[in-house]
């Protein structure tokens, strides 16, 4: 295995417990729009799509790459949007 | 261009963010922040790529961002509330498919070069093709049962199981030959897509629609392990740790919701659960006699009710009651009563969906309480009201070791002072299950649409 590798698996089981630390935490009312952020935060993916696209690499990467592109970017912006749109609804109560 | 050791660093910056983002989703005071920090990670972690690259095909790059980002933000703002559930769904598939095609060419582009793939990077293919394929054919499904596009029951056939455990292990084998031979073939790489995509499909189908909240919390995860496993095939860390966080945040959801179920995840994928016809408890229905209260009655208890807990379930949704219902609130709370909600984490179809839908009308959500830090306050609650929802206040999960649902924590509104029950008729609950709560003395049902018997009580208790 490459050094590249273990580093990456080290990062991976890392963040894995910190993502359970941070997420056991959310209360239970945010847990939809948890769910929506998490996903936009999936949409990472884009990196990659973006590197593939750019590669020029003949037509069928090229193709693939474009609609990695397309779909990163649909999770990405579609789970911000509706998150905000989510989250802005949350209002404490006016104090009358 | 940037050198590429800063690329480095600003991709730890917004993995960062993604952490500090996550952290203020902790209370809703800060959450909306915590949403815009990790847009903004992700806004670097894209701007740095794109400074980043040789771009040979600007056009191409320019058109799938655009195309893209129009097509997630037309979604965003025009999806409904009560339909969430199924945009979670979509967009989980969104980063299945694009784990799946990162994957894909990555292969073809080694393939088409003539290199040869390490071992290592072999395997992180192979995984980001399998998951990311099981992800996006499962979350369509997943979507399809919940639009009610196709059937909600489970769909089984003898064998079910087995042919699953032949095509997952077809795949584990055509992969294992795929990075053993260097030589270039490309049909197993065509084969472990296909055979992937067709899993993801079979592995959704026996599962009911009442289970696909933890379906999709579980796709989630998938999602964001798939985009880890392309982090791994393009050395990013950024995709490694967003990938876990998204992977572990998945993860926890799906075992809450098992948790407020009383049913292990195994049970949940493979158990067909909701598939036979309705199991109706030993004492159902026969002999006893259902209370049935007029809209007047009803007001007068509400009305003159001190404290006042509200049960939403997913029939709120569907009616689109939740403005009516905060109406009601309102009312009571001007006559002196204390209004809150109580909502089960299995409400709804998926978890926190109910928050949205009473946040939606305006119901702060400092009311809104989870079934731990209300169960207690029933014994002093004067009014229950239970409005679309079954399952998740039948007794029987208490008292009947019968019941399918046996040992599930529900909230107790049979010890409440006096239950109000919205429904639409005396069908059973998503689940088939016969609810005994109906025939309690204490409770008193209140037949018809949940929107419009609420406004007739809104419109009945300002006349008191």
């Amino acid at each position: 295995m490459s050094d590249a590798l273990i580093t990456g698996i080290v990062v991976f089981v890392l963040a894995t417990y910190l993502g359970a630390e941070l997420i056991g935490r959310v209360p239970p009312t945010l847990h939809t729009p948890l769910m929506s952020g998490a996903n936009a935060i999936s949409g990472i993916t884009v990196v990659g799509a973006l590197l593939v696209a750019a590669a020029g690499l003949g037509w069928i990467s090229t193709v693939l790459g474009f609609l990695a592109v397309v779909c990163a970017m649909m999770n990405v912006v579609g789970g911000y949007a509706v998150t905000d749109r989510m989250l802005q609804m949350f209002k404490k109560e006016e104090k009358k | 261009m940037i050198p590429a050791s800063l690329e480095r660093l600003l991709y730890l910056v917004s993995a960062a963010l993604f952490i500090v983002g996550l952290k203020r989703l902790q209370s809703p005071a800060t959450a909306r922040q915590g949403n815009a920090i990790s847009g903004l990670g992700m806004l670097i972690a894209i701007v740095v790529t794109v400074l980043g690259l040789e771009i040979l095909s600007p056009a191409v790059l320019g058109a799938g961002l655009l195309v893209g980002s129009a097509v997630g933000w037309w979604m965003a703002r025009s999806v409904q509330m009560t339909s969430m559930p199924q945009m979670v769904a979509l967009l989980n598939g969104f980063g299945g498919a694009a784990s799946l095609l990162v994957g894909g060419a990555e292969f073809l582009k080694s393939e088409l070069r003539g290199e040869t793939i390490p071992v290592d990077t072999g395997i992180t293919i192979q995984l980001s093709l399998l998951i990311g394929a099981v992800t996006l054919t499962g979350s369509l499904i997943a979507w399809a049962k919940l639009q009610e596009v196709m059937t909600g029951k489970p769909i089984t056939y003898p064998g079910q199981k087995l042919l699953n455990a032949l095509l997952f292990l077809a795949v584990i084998v055509l992969s294992a030959y795929q990075i053993m031979t260097p030589e270039a073939h490309l049909w197993p790489f065509y084969a472990v897509c296909g055979i992937s995509l067709l899993l993801g499909v079979l592995l959704v189908i026996p599962i009911g629609g009442a289970d696909m909240p933890v379906v999709i919390s579980l796709l989630n995860s998938y999602s964001g392990i798939a985009g880890a496993m392309t982090g791994f095939v393009i050395q990013n860390d950024v995709l490694i740790i967003s990938g876990a966080l998204v992977g572990s945040s998945g993860i926890i959801l799906s075992q809450i919701m098992c948790k407020a179920m009383n049913r292990s995840l195994a049970n949940v994928l493979f158990g067909a659960f909701g598939g036979g016809t309705a199991t109706g408890t030993k004492k159902s229905a026969a002999g006893l006699t259902v209370k049935s209260v007029t809209v007047e009655d009803a007001a007068i208890q509400l009305a003159y009710a001190q404290q006042v807990i509200i049960v939403p379930g997913y029939g709120m949704a569907v009616a689109q009651a939740q403005h009516a219902v905060r109406e009601l609130a309102d009312l009571i709370e001007k006559k002196g009563g204390t209004v809150r909600y109580a909502i089960h984490a299995v409400a709804g179809r998926m978890p926190g969906h109910m928050n949205v839908l009473l946040a939606e009308a305006n119901v702060p959500y400092d009311k809104m309480f989870a079934m731990e830090d209300i169960n207690s306050d029933f014994d002093n609650c004067d009014v229950a009201v239970v409005i679309g929802a079954n399952d998740v206040v039948n007794p029987a999960a208490r008292t009947d070791p019968s019941s399918p649902i046996f040992g599930m924590p529900i909230l107790d509104v049979d010890r409440a002072k006096s239950c109000i029950v919205l429904k639409r008729s005396m069908g059973a609950g998503f689940a088939g299950i016969e609810n005994e709560l109906f025939y309690a003395p204490r409770t008193s049902m209140l037949f018809g649409d949940a929107k419009q018997s609420i406004t007739k009580l809104v419109s009945e208790v300002k006349q008191l």
